[in-house]
């Protein structure tokens, strides 16, 4: 075998499955259990295989089952295949018009090298705390559609993630789509991300989504990114806004409330001290952003 | 496995392992060393080729998932006595020094104008975000990028 000082090559080898139904995908996951990964748009499995990180024995390659990618307007929701690569999702008219939000956060992840090969589902099933899409979709409400080798199931994407890296899947599992409500009249969103640079990983991020009624918030979801082991939503934050008019005094409280509320490591992208400060000013600042724009819909 | 490939207009036919990634069976089994071996993790863009005319990174791309597919590579572009547009416009502008993050950048460059023939600056350092020069030529490849899009529009 080639010689990989500089993680040229994937040096193990693996069987290659291509399954083209949810039903085979699942059969072949439940079959072969850890010995298995799940390769979407590759952007996280390829390099962790090249630099011998993970080391499957079978990889299952889901870009053959077309049900499981594409955007869709259902009657009462937005489905969003978990194979819908990054790139598309940001271009669908469905998401601008309905989801600006998703836009948002979507076109803040990676370049468009990397957004023209990762998923959606991608994206979240490597659970990263500081995953860019998984905070909007949390502040819509989104709900994660599981397969499995025996029943389907639907959770709340917020109870998705159970840690660094890990997620509610079990043996067989799969992320197959991600449904919206649509969003209520007077809602609007901001997403906001802070990075050591544009490319990378957030050091702490924001989503925030509220129905608004002229100044004052009738309801509201926040969300933060890289501030908790896993995207964090801060229900104490939500209480204290809902049905409160956003005043200066109002948001300046929301945000010394957000960063009394987050619970920050210190590691390479930021110390816990700076991530505390800089929740709140990017809470303050999410929240000037809507109120603003509430302002113009007048 | 077997599999097909068209590559720069042509259709090649390979016998690929699993595990072989589509820039070393660019550089290595048809020879087409433009695109470069660069991070290797997603962050460089050297490796920058074109897939079915949208930019990914063939470091990370397995060989397999280009079957069926139109693969475009630097070598594609142009010849020394007859240069792409973008290659003429790199070269003018003085956007190359040391030449190897330049197959990345020319790629990218080719995707941004066919999906937006005139982009403003915003627009190109945003699209080549992920395409990263160590020689620090950022200034000038913006420039030749715009000469390049004011070319191909043609005069008038």
């Amino acid at each position: 075998m080639s010689i990989n000082t500089h993680n040229t090559h994937i040096v193990n080898g693996f069987a290659y499955h291509a399954p083209t139904s949810v039903a085979e995908a699942t059969k072949l996951l439940d079959e072969h259990g850890v010995e298995a990964s799940i390769l979407a748009g590759g952007t996280d499995l390829v390099p962790k295989m090249k630099q011998a990180i993970l080391k499957p024995k079978h990889v299952v390659n889901l870009k053959h089952i077309p049900e499981l990618a594409g955007v869709r307007e259902e009657a009462e929701q937005i489905r969003i295949g978990a194979l819908t690569r990054l790139r598309d999702l940001e271009r669908s008219i469905i998401v601008t018009e309905k989801l600006p939000l998703i836009h948002e956060a979507i076109t803040a992840i990676g370049s468009v090298q990397i957004r023209n090969m990762a998923t959606v589902g991608g994206n979240l099933c490597n659970a990263s705390p500081a995953a860019d899409s998984a905070q909007a979709l949390v502040a819509l409400g989104a709900k994660a559609n599981i397969a499995g080798p025996k029943c389907e199931r639907s959770i709340e994407l917020e109870s998705f993630f159970t840690g660094p890296g890990r997620t509610v899947l079990g043996r067989g599992e799969l992320l197959a789509s991600l449904t919206l409500p649509y969003p209520e009249e007077g809602s609007r969103g901001a997403f906001i991300k802070l990075g050591r640079t544009s490319l990378d990983l957030a050091t702490v991020s924001i989503a925030v989504n509220a129905k608004m009624k002229k100044e004052t918030v009738e309801s509201i979801r926040v969300v933060m990114g890289a501030v908790a082991p896993t995207p964090l939503r801060l229900r104490n934050v939500e209480q204290s806004l809902a049905k409160k008019k956003l005043t200066v005094d109002a948001i300046e409280e929301a945000g010394k409330l957000v960063s009394e509320s987050i619970k920050p490591i210190t590691d390479i992208r930021g110390t816990a001290e700076y991530r505390r400060v800089a929740s709140k000013g990017l809470a303050m600042e999410a929240l000037t952003r809507i109120l603003d724009g509430s302002r113009r819909d007048k | 496995m077997k599999i097909t490939i068209r590559v720069n207009g042509k259709p090649r036919g390979f016998d690929v392992e699993p595990n072989t990634l589509l820039l070393n069976l660019v550089r290595d089994g048809m020879l087409l060393t433009g695109a470069k071996y660069g991070c290797g993790v997603g962050e460089c863009g050297a490796c920058t080729v074109l897939l079915d005319g949208e930019s990914v990174l063939a470091c990370m791309v397995l060989a397999f998932d280009a079957d069926g597919r139109n693969v475009e590579t630097i070598e594609g572009l142009g010849e020394y006595d007859s240069l792409h547009p973008i290659q003429e416009a790199y070269l003018e502008e003085g956007a190359v020094q040391c030449g190897f993050c330049t197959p990345g950048f020319v790629m990218s460059t080719k995707a941004l104008l066919s999906e937006k023939s005139q982009p403003t600056e915003t627009e190109i350092r945003e699209y080549l975000k992920g395409n990263m020069c160590r020689c620090t030529g950022y200034v000038n490849i913006v420039r030749a990028v715009q000469s390049a899009a004011a070319k191909m529009k043609g005069p008038g």
